[in-house]
């Protein structure tokens, strides 16, 4: 039985943990702040990774973005990734989440004509778009099972092409069974992540990494894709408005907490009668 | 951009939204959504839509009434066997379907686990725009189309998003965001049945099993009518404590910053913020804790905030109506002594206190 032919989705994104705001002006600081690879899509690959340990099978990273994007994927290289593919294209500019998707899933058609693909994976949201809706998107348009917010994968069988997934939802574990080929969104937290070994990172550095063109990616509808296929238009950006007044702070003394608390406590049940 | 609307996609009247429900009941974020979406239809003069859908009609039946309630003119009722418990697949279908039969302008949903699985499901189906995690809808005068304001950034800036040329536009909202409209029973509307063509036998998937959270019950955050919160100025997890006994006084919840859920002081579950719960208590008490905006977010809702910070520049202040500058430690026993002296003073005064409901 062969080994899963499995692709994983990875974004690469600002590190906002670096994003700082313009005290005066309110504007977003860019310059400088470095970009990683998306920090919940480590969970995706090493979700992958841990099944290719088990199974075997192929890993394919695949990312859209412009040519910088290449980072992101030495990184999953790195980790053990196979094999790299960047869909990188003027044309992309300006994507939404349903041009994104449309883009991802038609390079994933693609790597399927290599050998079809059994198990497509995608972080569970980006930290700069945040939608979380690419996933659910691109396995609509393959017409693949969905399977989003995975936090475990009991049983994986290839030769049945059965799969049994654990979904979170707040209040418990929906426990699915599934056909593949299909797309999983995976969960935060579902296992810690692996270090690149020495030999690996000599190897990501090395080995080349494949750029898709529109065309390469399969894409011969520009209706679909960049700003033309994205139904969403970005209207204003602004800064929230602040709240006028500042909180009214009780004074007090030293040795007088009680006080204070007790003028605290006075002024709460005022304004919650109960 | 100003091109105008398509003959075609004119047709589309009505803001619908999509109620969430299980065998527990209806997930609140609907609720708080028919308020908005009754706004929303009023300015534009066209009806509010609620879909409900399950497995089993009589469960459905009194949430039917409810959306009515709480605002709704017509309310789409599905019942089918392949619909009890969540699947991706015959609800995305549903609603696909549903929506190219009555064509509604705009359609909304909470950005749950369900919600957002659903929603962009049925968005890249019916190839249109879907604005995720909003905190304001309104409608944008000039192009009457749905102006949907979502927080980018960790909220420190804000981004009105539009769909302007596809039909539905569809949203999310996160629960406790908007307020929760008042319940009025005198309200009519009408139900209405949909029959859906779909069999147990096309289903791929299949579920198996439900595992409740330990103790999720138990916990919702996002309900809690009293939250008292604590960040990394507790100084230590055992501190935590101290914040548990003046929210069992105040028969209210815990809340935690992302900090002291990643110093390992309490559990993820609590955390209040971008990464966390959204809450919108009435009464939210914040003691060492800063006030980054990324906490902020996740707050700023509730009713009447009070802070109690060692540093009276923390930027908490800012969105508290409360204050005090003092250290935490110190403050949050004699606040628990003195919320439970008043318990006792009403007991003893023979007041009734509890309403009977
Ligand atoms: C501030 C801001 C707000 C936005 N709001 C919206 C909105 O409300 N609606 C909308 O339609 N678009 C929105 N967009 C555009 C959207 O971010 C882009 O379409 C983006 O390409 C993908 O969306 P995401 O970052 O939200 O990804 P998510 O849907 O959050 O990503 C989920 C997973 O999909 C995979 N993935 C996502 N993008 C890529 C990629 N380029 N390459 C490989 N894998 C990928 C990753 O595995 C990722 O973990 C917004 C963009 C910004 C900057
Ligand atoms: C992408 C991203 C997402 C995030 N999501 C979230 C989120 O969902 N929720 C969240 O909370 N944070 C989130 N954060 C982190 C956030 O930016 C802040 O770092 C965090 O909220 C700070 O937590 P804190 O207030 O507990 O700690 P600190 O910022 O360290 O503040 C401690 C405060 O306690 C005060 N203090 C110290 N001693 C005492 C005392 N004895 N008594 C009273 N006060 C005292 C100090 O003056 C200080 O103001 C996120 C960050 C990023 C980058």
């Amino acid at each position: 039985m062969r080994g899963p032919n499995i692709v994983v989705c990875v974004k690469q994104v600002p590190d906002s943990a670096q994003i700082r705001v313009h005290p005066v002006t309110g504007t977003i600081m860019r310059q400088g702040v470095p970009a990683v690879l998306n920090p919940y899509d480590l969970f995706a690959l090493e979700e992958a990774l841990q099944i290719k340990d088990r199974l075997g099978g192929r890993i394919v990273a695949l990312c859209m973005g412009p040519p910088q994007a290449e980072a992101a994927l030495r990184k999953a290289l790195s980790l053990g990734v196979d094999d790299a593919v960047l869909v990188s294209d003027r044309a992309f500019a300006g994507s939404d989440t349903l041009a994104t998707s449309f883009a991802l899933a038609s390079a994933i058609r693609q790597v399927g004509q290599e050998q079809p693909v059994d198990l497509v994976f995608t972080g569970k949201q980006t930290i700069d778009g945040d939608t979380g809706q690419v996933g659910p998107g691109v396995a609509k348009r393959l017409g693949m099972q969905l399977l989003s917010y995975v936090c475990r994968i009991p049983i994986l069988d290839m030769d049945s092409q059965s799969i049994v997934v654990h979904r979170w939802t707040e209040k418990g574990v929906q426990v699915l069974k599934s056909k593949l080929p299909c797309l999983i969104t995976v969960l935060e937290g579902t296992s810690e992540g692996r270090f690149a070994s020495l030999p690996e990172m000599i190897r990501a550095a090395r080995q080349p990494i494949r750029v898709w063109n529109r065309q390469a990616a399969g894409i011969e509808d520009l209706s679909k894709i960049g700003l033309k296929g994205s139904p969403t238009v970005v209207g204003k950006v602004f800064a929230p408005s602040r709240r006028a007044e500042r909180a009214e702070c009780i004074e007090w003394e030293q040795d007088q907490a009680e006080k204070a608390v007790s003028l605290l406590w006075e002024k709460i049940r005022a304004r919650q009668p109960e | 951009r100003k091109a105008a609307l398509d003959p075609r996609l004119a047709e589309y009247r009505g803001v619908w939204v999509f109620v969430e429900r299980d065998e527990q009941g209806v997930h609140p974020v609907s609720w708080e959504l028919l308020g908005a979406a009754r706004a929303l239809a009023d300015q534009l003069g066209s009806e509010v839509g609620a879909v409900v859908a399950g497995g089993a009609e009589e469960s459905l039946e009194s949430h039917c009434r409810d959306a009515v309630a709480y605002g709704a003119d017509r309310v789409y009722q599905t019942v089918h066997p392949v619909l009890a418990g969540y699947r991706n697949e015959p609800y995305a279908k549903l609603l696909c379907e549903l929506v190219k039969k009555h064509k509604p302008e705009i359609l909304l949903l909470g950005a749950t686990s369900l919600g957002r699985d659903l929603a962009s499901s049925v968005a890249t189906t019916l190839e249109t725009g879907l604005t995720a995690d909003c905190t304001e809808l309104a409608i944008d005068r000039e192009s009457r189309a749905l102006a949907a304001t979502r927080p980018t950034f960790g909220g420190n800036l804000l981004c009105t998003i539009l769909t302007l040329n596809y039909r539905p536009q569809m949203a999310t909202v996160r629960p406790r965001v908007l307020p929760q409209p008042k319940k009025d029973h005198g309200r009519s509307g009408q139900i209405q049945k949909e029959e859906i063509d779909l069999s147990e036998e096309e289903m791929v998937t299949k579920l198996l099993e439900f595992l409740p959270h330990a103790g999720g019950d138990r916990l919702d955050l996002s309900l809690a009518e009293v939250i008292v919160a604590g960040g990394k100025g507790l100084q230590r997890a055992a501190n935590f404590s101290l914040l548990e006994e003046l929210a069992r006084a105040l028969g209210g919840e815990v809340g935690a910053t992302r900090a002291a859920v990643q110093a390992g002081w309490v559990d993820v579950q609590r955390q209040i913020g971008q990464t966390g719960k959204t809450v919108r208590p009435k009464l939210y008490i914040a003691a060492g804790i800063s006030g980054e905006i990324q906490h902020r977010v996740g707050m700023e809702g509730s009713d009447l905030i009070v802070a109690i910070n060692t540093d009276p520049n923390a930027p908490i202040f800012e969105v508290a109506h409360y204050g005090i500058v003092g250290d935490a430690l110190i403050l949050l026993p004699l606040l628990t002594r003195m919320v439970r002296g008043q318990a006792v003073a009403t007991k003893t005064s023979g007041l009734e206190v509890c309403s009977s409901s």
